[in-house]
């Protein structure tokens, strides 16, 4: 394969599951609730789908499942940190510690007698009838799995969500100032749970994701930091789905530039290219280019 | 009694974490009972469990802790120890290749130093971006972490990589460099230096009026300022720096006091137990103390019931977790109470 | 014909303060009612509880003729009412346009935008297409000027198509000629058969453009009836109980010294209370605070040490509300209490119960939180705490909002006595009355412009003083 068709196809592979998750973290930040749990939510997603595919031997299974499961620890996080009003940063980091220490105690004995662990259904990619022949990047944007063009739909229906409706008005206005939101009426931690229980799904189908279009298996702690990962694609995507869809890839693209150097053997440091989009991210954050700003009761307690 | 309440809740958050953990394992099929003998037995069991392997993991979370308990005193919510505590152990390992030739003391103190203005300079960026541009040290401090894995990654496949270049490491650190060790045990001077600053940071909050400054900032920057002319930014910069900087001292012992190498991944994760740490203990560095002795049991503990039971070392984590969420949850009820009566 | 709202006997009490006691209140299709009464009076909280904000602990709410249960404001707007709060409420980020659907609870509302022909008969309408003159829907609230907030905050108000409008101290901000046109535009608004209640403690305000009147003192109705026969000095009595009329303010007339302040215009001899007059933010914030030091000062500035400010927030400037009351005393007199960079917190605390006795701050400790005294008490001892370094120079801004009478008269004394111990003291209150009462001599602050104002006075002259500053 022309290595720079294989270059795209694996970035955006990699970028797939970090846009859901940060897709999730979007709408939850929207609403003024960061959320690190996200990355607790993924690695629930991530066992669940490995857990149901195996034993059902269908992904979309897997897929669902990861759903709830993301859905559960994200409402797990809510209850703390919107209900009982506790730091939404600390108690996102206690949630995902807990989801750590819980799927990887599950999966040793789901795994238990097996050997060599779980078998793992997988998304095969879904060719796109057409676009896929078109010579150059049909073969890298259009062979990936069905996830994958979901995350892109996802994004879409986000924005629109967000900028075209009622709801996603209200949404945003609980996010900016929650006494505006509560005085038309909108009842504020509702709203609130709402959006981070629907992020925690996002980040479990990104977990799922991993897991079934990429990995193939379940191990311990095997989104090592994407969820936290997604936290910075929000920034640099500027609390814009879109944005956030277009981050993912530069992310994605930064960590298949490793692979893409070490195929070719080159001795280029690499790692360059791994801070490059965190360094971006702190550029967006200080507004120097553009308007980029948190949404303003972004982590309060309301 | 009164000496004794502010350990109640402490223990009850440890007491309902092991009680979860022991349902958690026995509901999936685990041997309860046995992995908690394990975790005992790997914290607490014997000289070599306690000496070797709790204590030389509470320093790190103590150092750390004691950081983290200045930091949120003032307000600033440093997240990114886990950085910090990484360039640390880069800066000081950089250092311990130049100073195999110097006296002991020299070196040490060179290494040491160096660790902790690794940390300083790479909190810096955060403080900066806090006061020219009002960017929350939360965010920044996150993001600052992965571009430190990114930088020690850099490190030992490029300039730091052992001579003969064959594993992602360091060249181990020449002796002179090296903190020195409790014969027979891996315990080193580090925890010396642990307990003599928690004290002193104890001394400073009760008694200083650098102490009193910090807590005044982080209850109201606008009083602060407004009654009390103190300059809210500079105190939260101070602040923010000097737990970038125990962060930093951290890494640097970690290499010269129990790696004696550089690789990636060095910490367990000791920037984020750290936060725990810290919360449980209210901020009181005394508290951190002993609050980092048990986390450093549990972490101990951790491997002990992976070897025994054949528990996954992770499933402390459900502990810390549950430790941590009772601490919010003692807290917030207190704020919530002030501001009933402030109504 | 039918009240459009109708409250009996409304009681609500907050802690230990009764902010209500038996309210009533009727307000008739087509008339502008003005709420009268002193801060803390109880205007805000019972029309708080007409919109279904605030839950009243007795009496009864009736909206045209039918009594009615506010579980919020929700309920409140479904029968027509709107209000217009005291702070701004649109989302800063948001564009007009997005407040105005967020208001209306639908986007692409027709709220959104103009209404497309202004001369139509609609009273709505006109009401809107006049206070949309200027606004673009496009524009971000953040970026619109301060009479821009206030049109957008009625727009808000009206999107839900209100026939009754609560307005808290809407003209508050505004410029002279803004609260004009916003008046005029009420008046309108009524005479088409809308509602208005106007809540504010400009007795002009009120006899210009109301046709009735109900004043309130201490959460009871004092008064209520139409404001054709009235005046001024019949509602200021009313307003300020018997007693306190206007012209009654006490002559001081202290030996005054030397000069202790030169700031802009403002001149404050030692021994002499010198009132600042203006209307909120005509730039008297920053002047007291430049005094104070808490802004930085201008290089011409003199002002002699030691300079004690009182700050017109107790709990987020004046105290640390989760500190003890010693801790509190230590943060307002750090210099003092430090030694080499130790505190010396025994000094302190015996020094803070000292205080306590001798300014009379009721407080169960020295080690108490200062979120557990009252405010009057809060306030008492941020005096004890400023006093105590016998300042040549005493700044304070709003020294007694919020508390009951006789913290008041106790602040008052001691600010008097401050002056008497040969201290140059400048007082600022959004309440013209207490700067009359306490004031040996006033200065009107107009657009940052600092203006004499003359011996002889009178409260008319001076209050056109502060509305269209000299001549």
């Amino acid at each position: 394969m022309d290595p720079i068709i294989g270059f795209v196809a694996a970035a955006i592979r990699i970028a797939t599951p970090l846009t859901w998750a940060a897709l999730g973290e979007v709408l939850a930040e929207r609403a003024g609730v960061i959320n690190l749990s996200v990355e607790g939510a993924m690695l629930a997603g991530c066992l669940a789908a490995a857990l149901v595919a195996s034993s059902t031997g269908d992904p979309w299974a897997g897929v669902a499942a990861a759903m709830l499961a993301g859905g559960a620890v994200a409402a797990a996080f809510a209850a703390i940190a919107i209900w009982a009003r506790t730091d939404q940063i600390i108690a996102g980091t206690a949630v995902t510690l807990a989801s750590i220490g819980l799927t990887g105690m599950w999966y040793r004995q789901a795994a238990h007698g097996t050997t060599g662990g779980l078998s793992v259904p997988t998304f095969s990619p879904a060719n796109v009838p057409g676009l896929e022949a078109i010579p150059g990047l049909g073969p890298a944007l259009f062979r990936q799995p069905w996830l994958t063009y979901l995350a892109m739909l996802a994004a879409l229906g986000m924005a629109w969500y967000l900028f075209r409706t009622t709801s996603g008005l209200r949404l945003r206005a609980v996010g900016e100032l929650a006494s505006a939101a509560r005085a038309a009426g909108v009842a504020v931690r509702w709203r609130q749970t709402a959006a981070v229980i629907i992020g925690g799904v996002f980040a479990g189908i990104g977990g799922a994701t991993l897991v079934l279009a990429q990995v193939g298996a379940f191990t311990e702690r095997m989104t090592a930091g994407r969820g936290f990962i997604a936290i910075a694609i929000v920034v640099l995507g500027r609390w814009h789905p879109l944005g956030a869809l277009v981050a993912a890839g530069c992310f994605g693209a930064a960590t298949a530039l490793q692979f893409a150097f070490q195929a070719m053997g080159l001795a280029v440091p690499y790692q360059v290219f791994l801070m490059l989009p965190y360094l971006l991210a702190l550029v967006a954050l200080t507004g120097v280019v553009g308007r980029a700003r948190a949404p303003a009761g972004l982590g309060r307690s309301v | 009694m009164r000496y004794l309440r502010p350990l109640l809740v402490p223990i009850a958050a440890v007491l309902a974490g092991l009680l979860l953990l022991m349902l958690g394992l026995a509901v999936l099929g685990y041997d309860a009972p046995l992995a908690l003998g394990a975790l005992w037995r790997g914290a607490f069991g014997s000289w070599y469990a306690f000496g070797s392997a709790t204590l030389v993991r509470a320093v790190p979370l103590i150092l750390i802790g004691l950081g983290l308990a200045v930091a949120f005193r003032a307000g600033g919510l440093n997240i990114g120890a886990e950085g910090q505590f990484t360039v640390g152990a880069v800066g000081a390992t950089w250092m311990a290749m130049q100073v195999g030739g110097w006296p002991g003391p020299v070196a040490i103190v060179a290494v040491a130093l160096t660790g902790c203005l690794a940390g300083v300079i790479w909190i810096a960026v955060p403080i900066w971006l806090r006061l020219r541009f009002g960017v929350l040290e939360v965010i920044s401090t996150l993001l600052l972490n992965f571009v430190a894995e990114a930088v020690v990654s850099f490190m030992v496949h490029g300039p730091l990589q052992e001579a003969s270049r064959i594993y992602p490491q360091s060249d181990p650190i020449p002796a002179a460099a090296r903190l020195p060790v409790l014969p027979g045990s891996r315990l080193h001077l580090g925890l010396l230096v642990v307990l003599v600053l928690g004290l002193i940071f104890w001394i400073l909050f009760t008694r200083s009026a650098w102490g009193f400054r910090l807590r005044a900032v982080g209850e109201s920057p606008r009083a602060s300022w407004v009654s009390g002319r103190i300059d809210a930014p500079r105190v939260l910069a101070l602040a923010l720096a000097i737990s970038g900087g125990l962060a930093g001292l951290a890494g640097a012992f970690e290499v010269s006091g129990v790696t004696y190498a550089l690789y990636a991944n060095l910490s367990p994760g000791y920037g984020f137990t750290a936060i725990a740490v810290a919360l449980i203990a209210r901020l009181h560095p005394l508290g951190v103390i002993v609050a980092g002795l048990g986390f450093g049991a549990l972490e101990a503990g951790a491997a002990g019931m992976q070897r025994e039971a054949g528990v996954p070392a992770v499933a402390v984590y459900v502990v810390q977790a549950v430790i941590i969420v009772v601490a919010l949850l003692s807290v917030s009820r207190a704020r919530l109470l002030r501001a009933d009566a402030g109504g | 014909m039918t009240p459009v709202l109708e409250l009996a006997g409304i009681g609500k009490r907050y802690g230990s303060v009764q902010a209500l006691d038996g309210a009533d209140f009727v307000l008739a299709p087509g008339e502008i009612h003005a709420l009268l009464g002193e801060n803390g009076a109880g205007k805000s909280t019972l029309m708080q509880i007409a919109f279904g904000l605030v839950m009243p602990d007795s009496g009864t709410i009736r909206i045209r003729g039918e009594t009615v249960r506010l579980a919020g404001p929700r309920d409140a707007k479904a029968r027509g009412l709107g209000m217009v709060h005291q702070h701004f409420t649109s989302v800063p980020a948001m564009t007009v346009r997005e407040n105005l659907w967020l208001a209306a609870g639908q986007v692409r509302h027709p709220v959104g935008s103009p209404p497309a022909s202004a001369s139509t008969s609609d009273r709505l309408d006109r009401t809107r297409a006049r206070l949309w003159q200027g606004l673009d829907p496009a524009v971000r609230a953040e970026d619109l000027g301060v009479g821009g907030k206030q049109r957008l905050e009625i727009l808000q108000a009206l999107a839900t198509d209100a026939s009754v409008l609560l307005l808290d101290e809407p003209t508050g901000l505004l410029t002279h000629e803004e609260s004009t046109e916003l008046l005029q535009l009420l008046r309108e608004f009524a005479d088409q058969g809308g509602a208005v209640v106007l809540i504010t403690h400009k007795l002009a305000e009120a006899l210009a453009v109301a046709d009735r009147v109900t004043v309130l003192r201490r959460g009871e109705v004092v008064w209520s009836g139409a404001v054709a026969e009235q005046t001024a000095s019949t509602l200021a009595a009313a307003m300020l109980g018997s007693g306190a009329g206007l012209e009654e303010r006490s002559e001081v007339s202290a030996q005054t010294g030397d000069i202790v302040v030169q700031v802009s215009g403002v001149a404050v001899r030692a021994g002499e209370i010198v009132g600042v007059a203006a209307v909120e933010g005509n730039g008297e914030w920053e002047l007291l605070r430049r005094i104070a030091g808490v802004v930085p000062r201008a290089a011409a500035d003199v002002v002699m040490p030691p300079v004690a400010f009182i700050p017109g927030d107790r709990t987020t400037e004046g105290l640390i509300p989760g500190f003890s009351l010693t801790e509190n005393l230590v943060l307002g007199q750090l210099g003092r209490w430090t030694r080499r960079g130790w505190i010396d917190w025994r000094g302190a605390a015996e020094r803070t119960e000292y205080l306590l006795g001798a300014h009379d701050v009721r407080a169960p400790g020295a080690d108490v939180p200062a979120r557990t005294l009252s405010g009057g008490n809060q306030q008492k001892l941020i005096l004890a705490r400023a006093l105590d370094l016998a300042p040549r120079v005493v700044v304070a801004e709003n020294p007694t909002r919020g508390l009951d009478f006789q913290a008041a008269a106790a602040v008052h004394a001691r600010l008097r006595s401050a002056a008497a111990e040969g201290a140059g003291v400048l007082v600022y209150s959004t309440d013209l009355d207490e700067v009359l009462e306490l004031a040996s001599r006033i200065v009107v602050v107009h657009r940052g412009v600092v203006l004499p104002v003359p011996e002889a006075t009178t409260r008319e002259q001076l209050g056109r003083l502060m509305l269209e500053g000299a001549g």
